[in-house]
């Protein structure tokens, strides 16, 4: 039980990076493997809050949010629109984009290992257990989770009660049918892709309240926000939250009972697990 | 005696050349440049056999590089050294047909995915393995094998990788794999086996990439997870291969060459910025030359000609 | 008809979720026969050719020929069993010779040559859809009316039984489709089975032995061109319901 509400609290955590993924991926198409560094700088600047600043971390959300959007969107505007519009297929486009967002993440890494160093970070926040189901929680995951739930929700009614949602899933489905019915495809795509960073360094924020991080630990998350929407589905956002949830819960399964030291050979398993027996995510539908 | 041949022959005398390295006066020193350089060419070269072709960007070189590295360092002791040169490559090779059987099916972006944390994977069995089980985190190698020796072995090894690629590039499986990375759909309705084709190339690159590892296995006496998996090693050779132009079998030479050297100024002197200047190293490839500098030096070469052209007529 | 049956669709059906493309379509093909499949736009006709050549598994029911069930193979075995198809949408490959193209036709598939068999078979398929000369140029330099006749030569590099052609004569002037129609007749005359998917009616009336046609995704009519073009139901599918 105890096993079962860590990993989900974690688990809840690991949502919203991947619903921001989720959104790059999705709508703008473009697999971007520099995600991690936005959670890592989204981090950094709560480190800042809660230790130069002596704040609440959770002031940072006025810097982290405007500055994570206008960050993705410029990102996207001039770093990856050009490969879009270069590209003769997407093959290629693929091929570019991955290629051009893991040099933007080294370049991240690499500024933040210039300005910070190579060290760990972590600062004290909340840590107060809370008693919930007989066992002790720390109250700084507990916030953290109630955090995800807040904004997977609010994005979740967003896409599907509002029209400018609506634009960003016809998008999702096909981009061309979307440019028929008068959608901005660039525009919006530009907004989700935007939209997304912001949301990946509002969760590095929210992880820093309660996990050790460093300069480099960015990679990490990418894989397991991949791994997630994969499990998930690409474009589904449910699918997200659940996969989230089972990968924070397996995870701690395997820390707790195996070894600390499993943790991404656990993801990982269950990573081919799904690439294997279900490639089109757990509640896709199979196509050919 | 045709074109081929004479390029052979070529070949060859370059090599026979390059073979005298160790003899010269200061050998130590020009060994320690070479040495890497040469297993960045193995590597790159025999990466971009698979990842030119058909687009995968695959980033298990590490991978493979550190099972042929620990199969060497558990087995030094007791089986016969040619012997473990052949067990690394098919453990490569075995590993690759599995990582491909799961992967090669699906999208470019699950492949990435997928090797880049596959290093990581094994790294993490590996310790947890060698904590459990094995007593001590890392492994001693004690050999009577030279930095020479290592050095006439990754110059036969990079040998063998040209004279593999260029008999791929010849045979039906080289043009399958050009079909499949003009348009999978068309090769699937000719009769191509997709997949197939697919891991048999991944499968050679990750033979020749577990080789290299046990080869260079002597070279560091104490070998440790961390080192042996590093994910470094695995982008080094993708943005060699990619700097020199995948559409050449001689393409990747051309990045490993360059790209050794700098690396090796930068970081002798400039330890701290790594990760960043590689960072702009990818940028600067990807959006300054798509196409290597096999590719620049072909324009070149064609605005020559042209230009030759243009005096006598 | 005593010619023997070369291809049997029995009640085909693919869903896509929960649109159904196809739905429950059977109709036979006979050796040395040119079938038009005929039908308005979205009617299912692609993705009929589609579930023959194997790019999309079938939903139920089953495609045989001979005693070989296509419907349970991949497109690579289905194209070694001889069929061959072109793209409505022209698939080439630009980064090769226009010659490559074709080989990339008879290396693999139901045609297993190389070397320098496979460079004179290859040749001479491309002389039979006039581009001989063309041969050693890069694809991307060729119109695509041109890349349309490498697909062609491609598909009969394979030197199928069955060939499915989705769209093969739309574009072409007048003179073109005079020859197309001629060049395909000749390919039937020659012993091969051709399915073809296509809009423009002359060729169809001139052409086809027998159209089988498709509305929303079901049967409709079948029978001779002059026959099912007269079918009211045919008619009323082209024009819309509207049309009184």
């Amino acid at each position: 039980m105890q096993i079962l509400i860590t990993g989900i609290l974690l688990g809840g955590v690991y949502a919203i990076i991947a619903v921001g993924l989720s959104l790059q991926y999705g709508v703008a198409r473009i697999m971007n493997l520099a995600l991690g560094e936005m959670l890592v700088a989204g981090a950094f600047a709560a480190f800042w809050f809660a230790t130069a600043q002596a704040l609440n971390p959770y002031w940072a959300l006025l810097v982290v949010v405007p500055g994570g959007f206008i960050a993705n969107w410029l990102i996207y505007q001039f770093l990856l629109r050009p490969l879009v519009r270069r590209a003769k297929n997407r093959g290629q486009l693929e091929v570019d984009s991955i290629l051009a967002t893991f040099g933007l993440s080294f370049t991240l890494v690499g500024i933040f290992l210039w300005i910070f160093g190579g060290q760990f970070f972590n600062y004290s926040f909340l840590s107060v257990p809370v008693e919930l189901f007989d066992s002790r929680y720390g109250q700084n995951r507990v916030l953290a989770f109630a955090m995800a739930v807040l904004i997977c929700g609010a994005l979740w009614i967003w896409l599907n009660h509002t029209r400018s949602g609506l634009a960003l899933r016809a998008i999702s489905v096909d981009p061309k049918a979307a440019s028929l019915v008068a959608i901005d495809v660039e525009k919006t795509s530009a907004f989700a892709f935007a939209l997304g960073g912001a949301v990946a360094a509002t969760g590095g924020l929210v992880l820093s309240t309660f996990l050790t991080f460093d300069a480099s630990i960015g990679i990490v998350f990418t894989l397991k926000a991949l791994i997630i929407v994969i499990m998930g589905g690409v474009g589904d956002i449910r699918g997200a939250v659940v996969a989230a949830l089972v990968l924070g819960i397996t995870e701690t399964l395997v820390a707790r009972l195996i070894d600390p030291g499993l943790t991404l050979a656990a993801a990982y398993v269950l990573f081919l697990l799904i690439l294997l027996f279900r490639p089109q995510g757990l509640f896709g539908r199979s196509q050919s | 005696m045709n074109q081929s041949t004479l390029r052979w022959l070529l070949v060859l005398a370059v090599y026979g050349v390059l073979a005298w390295v160790p003899a010269l006066p200061d050998a130590g020193g020009w060994l320690s440049l070479i040495v890497p350089m040469t297993m960045y060419i193995a590597l790159a070269t025999s990466w971009a056999l698979f990842s030119g072709p058909t687009h995968y960007i695959s980033l298990a070189t590490a991978a493979f590089y550190g099972v042929g590295t620990y199969i060497l360092a558990m087995g030094i002791e007791a089986v016969p050294y040619p012997l473990l040169l052949l067990i690394a490559a098919l453990a490569g090779a075995v590993l690759a047909a599995l990582v491909g059987w799961a992967t090669l099916r699906l999208s470019g972006v699950y492949f990435v995915i997928f090797t880049l944390g596959l290093a990581e994977l094994i790294r993490q069995v590996v310790t947890w393995l060698q904590n459990n089980f094995g007593g001590s985190r890392g492994k001693y190698v004690f050999t009577d094998i030279t930095e020479a020796h290592i050095y006439w072995q990754l110059l036969a090894l990079t040998l063998i990788v040209f004279f593999v690629g260029w008999l791929i590039q010849r045979s039906r499986l080289g043009f399958a794999i050009r079909i499949i990375g003009g348009d999978e759909t068309v090769a699937k309705h000719s009769g191509i086996h997709v997949a197939g084709a697919k891991i048999a190339l991944f499968m050679v690159s990750g033979a020749v990439a577990a080789v290299v590892g046990a080869i260079l296995a002597p070279r560091f006496v104490y070998i440790e997870p961390a080192m042996a998996f590093n994910p470094q090693l695995s982008f080094m050779v993708a943005i060699m291969a990619l700097l020199g132009g995948l559409h050449r079998l001689w393409g990747p030479l051309m990045g490993a060459i360059p790209f050794a050297l700098v690396w090796e100024f930068i970081a002798a002197n400039f330890p701290e910025q790594t990760t960043l200047l590689m960072g702009l190293a990818f940028l600067a490839v990807v959006f300054y030359i798509p196409n290597g500098i096999a590719g620049v030096m072909e324009s070149w070469h064609r605005k020559l000609r042209a230009n030759q052209e243009v005096d006598h007529g | 008809m005593d010619k023997r049956i070369a291809l049997e669709v029995r009640q085909a059906t693919k869903k896509f979720g929960g649109l159904i493309a196809v739905n429950d379509v059977s109709f036979e093909v006979h050796e040395q026969e040119v079938v038009g499949l005929i039908g308005p736009n979205g009617s299912g006709k692609t993705t009929m050719m589609n579930l023959i050549s194997g790019a999309l598994p079938v939903t139920g029911g089953y495609v045989m020929m001979g005693d070989t069930l296509l419907s349970e193979l991949p497109p690579r075995k289905i194209a070694r069993a001889g069929v061959a198809r072109t793209f409505q949408l022209v698939r080439v490959i630009p980064a090769m010779t226009v010659l490559e193209n074709v080989m990339a036709g008879a290396t693999f598939g139901h045609k297993r040559l190389w070397g320098q068999a496979l460079r004179v078979y290859s040749q001479r398929q491309l002389e039979r859809v006039g581009l001989a000369d063309a041969a050693e140029q890069p694809m991307s330099n060729l119109t695509y009316i041109d890349q349309k006749r490498v697909e062609l030569a491609r598909a009969l590099a394979a030197n199928p039984t069955v060939i499915l052609l989705d769209e093969w004569l739309a574009g072409l002037n007048p003179t073109e489709l005079q020859t197309g129609i001629e060049l395909i007749r000749s390919l039937r005359d020659e012993g091969r089975t051709i399915i073809l998917v296509e809009h423009v009616m002359d060729a169809i009336r001139s052409l086809c032995d027998r159209c089988v046609v498709m509305s929303s995704g079901v049967k409709i009519a079948e029978g001779s061109p002059a026959q099912v073009l007269s079918d009211p139901q045919v008619i009323e599918a082209y024009l819309g319901e509207d049309y009184e």
